[in-house]
């Protein structure tokens, strides 16, 4: 069984990617529909980084990328990032000497590179979904702490006003209030229309709000289904959940 | 020493430091972005000059050969790329830019009375000339190598600078030129005559440095050139491409450069090799700032003009190695002071 969402946004098909004589991803293929969050779940090491980079064009990798229509023969950032397609990637990469709203107005920076000038507008979204930035306009990125910086790195990505929104562990390093937080966007952010692919640690939390969801172990996709259902599967159960049903609770949205 | 030798010296240092600062800045700016040490900068200052100087003997400037040939390259390559990919409307921009822009000013250049043009023009066009040769030298030159480390850029740097030193020798001979000046106007500040072109110097200086301060603050293209140099995987996340920030930033190092030059060559005279001397200068001062910080480069640069006409004054045999042995403490100063910069992965 595969995803069968009706108008696929993103579509990848036996994407391989190495590292020198090393294969970190073998034969993955994924399907993230329009209005979806797709979840990738997996342990360390597993590939979800290079999956997410490898689609994005920064690492180079063999097998195809269909996004939003076309097929992308060799994906090239700049030409993805044009076309709809963005990512906040693990380690953040915020502009750390440069102001919040600096960094904000670059996310716009394609967009407005091919002549949309709205950009004013769309920081006013940004800060409306992020009240916390808004009052952080003026400070230096770096002195930012880990919530602000992971809010300004997806508010940076949306400003770019993406079709797809692809998240490298939003919840990583976050207390359980910003976790809580963070997923709420997330979902707010499906109703709006933007397409999500997001790779989480955190399971339960990304089952819970995800249509799909993929299960990755060293480099390969070993299970895949709606995430209802892999919530519900004992080996996932097992593996990624474990048994803390309170916990579980503490963390519903 | 009186106060009236002092106060010339002061002048004559604070005009060439003015200079120093505007490649200072350019230098940090370069290799902010690109990671390369822009020795080819003093070319710019020459050939800026020079081409001006062409022009007002009454000939095409031979520059003009050079940026057609750039661009017959650039056209060539990044043509057959648009080709292959189908993209018939780069197609056209591409052999614009890159064919029509020099043979329409190599025709124009021709056609028009140079010569006997306002001096206002005649710069404009020195300018149009030179400065599209910073962003086709990094697309022929550094962007194929943009991922080499350090040391390779630098050595690819240095031969670019040779390379240019050699055309220059062709293009202008091994004569010196000295240009008419901006302004024969002369200011009386107290016991001190101001010459119009120091005037000059200094204040279109000082203007150029707030522009780039302001479209550096200000403009989405500014922060998108700061962005690259603080985070360069970031930017590529914001689709700011490398090469769109290496050729924006050639750009303005060769309006610096070639600005530069048509400032001085009246004060100076200006060899096809003079360029290496003064960029050198620009770049004791930004090594003064650690390559890094731009407002300590600038000060930097005016330390280096004040400590270059005062030892004219009372060693004139041993300025250059005055201002250059400046180096070598400013070295361990920061040495010790500051981390260093550091050769990114
Ligand atoms: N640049 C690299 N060179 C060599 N090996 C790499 C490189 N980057 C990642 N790897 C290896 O590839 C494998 C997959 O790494 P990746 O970062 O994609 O994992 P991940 O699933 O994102 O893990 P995590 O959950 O810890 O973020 C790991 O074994 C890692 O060591
Ligand atoms: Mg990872």
């Amino acid at each position: 069984m595969t995803n069968q969402a009706k108008n696929p946004v993103l579509q990848i098909d036996r994407l391989c990617v190495s590292y020198g004589k090393v294969e970190a991803l073998t034969n993955a293929s994924l399907t993230v529909g329009e209005g979806q969050i797709v979840t990738v779940i997996g342990p360390n090491g597993a590939g979800k980084t290079t999956m997410l980079s490898a689609i994005m064009g920064v690492l180079g990798s063999k097998g195809t990328v269909h996004f939003d229509g076309s097929i992308e023969a060799v994906p090239e950032v700049e030409r993805l990032v044009a076309r709809g397609m963005n990512l906040v990637p693990e380690k953040r990469e915020l502009f750390g000497e440069m102001s919040v709203e600096d960094n904000l107005v670059l996310g716009a920076f394609q967009r407005y590179r091919m002549g949309h000038r709205d950009h004013p507008k769309t920081l006013d979204e940004i800060y409306d979904l992020f009240p916390r930035l808004k009052e952080r306009r003026t400070q230096l990125a770096g002195t930012l702490s880990g919530g602000e910086r992971q809010m300004l790195a997806v508010g940076r990505a949306l400003m770019a006003k993406p079709k797809l929104l692809m998240l490298d562990e939003p919840s990583l390093g976050l207390a359980p209030l910003i976790v809580r937080e963070i997923f709420r966007i997330v979902t707010e952010l499906r109703r709006r229309g933007v397409s999500i692919l997001l790779v989480e640690q955190n399971a339960r939390a990304a089952l819970q709000v995800a249509d799909y969801a993929y299960v990755l172990e060293t480099g390969q996709i070993a299970m895949h289904g709606p995430a209802t259902q892999l919530a519900d599967d004992p080996r996932v159960v097992e593996a990624y959940l474990g048994l803390g049903g309170k916990h579980q609770a503490m963390l519903s949205t | 020493m009186d106060v009236q030798i002092a106060l010339m010296l002061a002048q004559d240092g604070l005009t060439n430091g003015a200079i120093y600062a505007l490649l200072a800045l350019a230098l940090v700016l370069v290799f902010a972005v690109t990671r390369v040490i822009f020795i080819p900068q003093g070319e710019f200052v020459a050939y800026g000059a020079l081409t001006l100087a062409m022009m007002q003997a009454g000939t095409v400037p031979a520059t003009v050969w050079l940026l057609a040939g750039m661009g017959a390259t650039a056209a060539l390559i990044d043509g057959g790329l648009a080709l292959r990919a189908g993209q018939t409307r780069r197609l056209v921009g591409v052999l614009g830019w890159n064919l029509g822009y020099p043979l329409g000013l190599a025709a124009l250049l021709a056609a028009l009375p140079v010569k006997d043009m306002p001096l206002a023009a005649q710069v404009l066009l020195s300018l149009a000339v030179v400065v599209p040769m910073g962003p086709l030298m990094y697309r022929l030159v550094f962007q194929p190598i943009a991922a080499a480390p350090i040391l390779i850029l630098l050595i690819v740097s240095v031969a670019v600078h040779v390379a240019m030193v050699g055309l220059g020798l062709l293009f202008f001979g091994a004569e010196g030129q000295r240009t008419p000046a901006f302004s024969d106007a002369n200011l009386e500040l107290g016991p001190l005559m101001v010459s119009g072109q120091t005037i000059w110097v200094v204040m279109s200086s000082v203007v150029l440095i707030v522009a780039l301060y302001q479209f550096f603050e200000r403009t989405l293209y500014g922060k998108a050139l700061r962005a690259t140099a603080i985070n360069r995987a970031g930017a590529r996340l914001m689709g700011i491409s490398p090469s769109l920030a290496g050729k924006l930033t050639f750009f303005l190092a060769a309006l610096i450069g070639a600005l530069s030059g048509v400032l001085i060559a009246p004060i100076t005279t200006i060899y096809y090799d003079t360029g290496f001397l003064i960029g050198l200068k620009g770049f004791v001062a930004a090594i003064i700032g650690g390559l890094a910080s731009y407002p300590l480069a600038a000060v930097g640069a005016v330390l280096v003009g004040l400590l270059e006409s005062f030892s004219s004054f009372w060693a004139s045999a041993f300025k250059e190695v005055i201002v250059f042995t400046l180096i070598i403490p400013v070295l361990l100063w920061r040495s010790l002071t500051s981390r260093h910069v550091e050769e990114e992965e």
